[in-house]
């Protein structure tokens, strides 16, 4: 067994209804106790309803070098962005 | 009768206030962020905790004291913790050993005081259980973790139980304030809170590996008489130095 324990990222739900959002990373032996971690370095001052801990070595992630390939193409087709409708002032979290 | 309460809540204050204080001595010092930032949590808990308790028994006294004199200008004689609160903070394994063991008591008080006579008692039981309950859980996931750990931290954690055990008698040892709270309704038998704590025990120390000590072992007790070991006081000059130096400063 490492000496170290492993890094786990954390994403917690504000609110029923919103999406877990990423909020930070920790280090712990396992899941049980990186949720106890995240609830207390990360739910100190009501910010949640729900924690997802994931550990940080499963995350796939892009390159940043694909970054042209992946992303630029859409930056040219303007119609397929939402932007021509809008949006009433009462409508929050889209 | 009113004294008898004054010095309940007393009890129920000095207990968090004191604990609080000695985990705040790690701030800082935790073996990790993520612990250190845990205990941190858990001292604001009992914080609050001493606040609602000690308000309550300036008003039950009727002489015009806050929490804020009773906090800092109360002598240690004066204090009704438990012995078992104020023993100083070792290493790690002494300090979750202590933590675990006063968990595990105050959540099975603080269950029976949500149904005290006294409105006020009970409704401050219901907000701290829901604290101390995750106080618990977390105390006694830590306690089997390092129990059932390494060699290093099983003995750690063995010492540590087998040097503590002497200050648990006291939890479940009534005196006359006690009855006398009891025959009213507002507190609890104690006594009676000793065996489901002593089978809660027995559960983790066996998942723990650890060895429970003899419950008829042989027990300190006086805490809660206001008879302190030389610890309480060094604790107390800490804690109380700015309203000694500086009487009634602000932030």
């Amino acid at each position: 067994m490492s000496k170290e324990w492993p890094l786990w990222e954390v994403f917690i739900r504000s609110q029923h209804g919103l999406a877990h959002k990423h909020v930070g990373s920790l280090h712990a032996p396992d899941g049980e106790m990186a949720i106890n971690n995240a609830r207390d370095v990360y739910t100190r001052r009501n910010e949640g309803v729900g924690i997802w801990v994931v550990r940080a070595s499963e995350i796939v992630s892009s390159s940043p070098g694909d970054k042209a390939a992946l992303f630029d193409p859409s930056n040219s087709k303007v119609y397929r962005h939402p932007t021509f409708f809008p949006m009433p002032e009462e409508v929050k979290n889209l | 009768m009113i004294d008898d309460k004054f010095d309940y809540l007393l009890r129920l204050g000095d207990n968090a206030l004191v604990l609080s204080q000695r985990l705040t001595e790690w701030v800082g010092k935790g073996p990790a962020l993520e612990e250190d930032m845990a205990l941190a949590n858990t001292a604001l808990d009992l914080i609050g905790q001493a606040r609602l308790w000690l308000s309550y028994a300036g008003e039950v006294e009727g002489l015009g004291r806050t929490e804020n004199p009773l906090a800092f200008l109360r002598d240690a004689h004066d204090f009704r913790n438990l012995l078992l609160v104020e023993q100083p903070n070792g290493g790690y394994a002494d300090t979750l050993v202590r933590q675990y063991l006063f968990d595990s008591w105050h959540h099975l008080l603080l269950d029976e005081l949500t149904r005290s006579s006294d409105a006020r008692i009970a409704g401050i039981a219901v907000k701290a259980i829901k604290e101390v309950t995750y106080h618990l859980r977390r105390s006694a996931d830590l306690v089997v973790r390092l129990g059932d750990g390494t060699d290093d931290s099983h003995r750690r954690m063995q010492t540590a139980i087998d040097e503590l055990w002497m200050y648990t008698g006291e939890m479940f040892q009534p005196d006359a304030v006690d009855e006398v709270l009891e025959a009213q309704g507002v507190a609890t038998d104690v006594a009676a809170l000793r065996d489901p704590w002593l089978a809660q025990l027995r559960h983790t120390l066996a998942e723990a590996t650890l060895t429970m000590p003899s419950p008829e072992a042989w027990m300190q007790k006086g805490g809660k008489q206001g008879r302190h070991g030389e610890h309480l006081g060094f604790l107390l000059a800490e804690m109380q130095f700015l309203q000694r130096a500086y009487p009634g400063v602000q932030w």
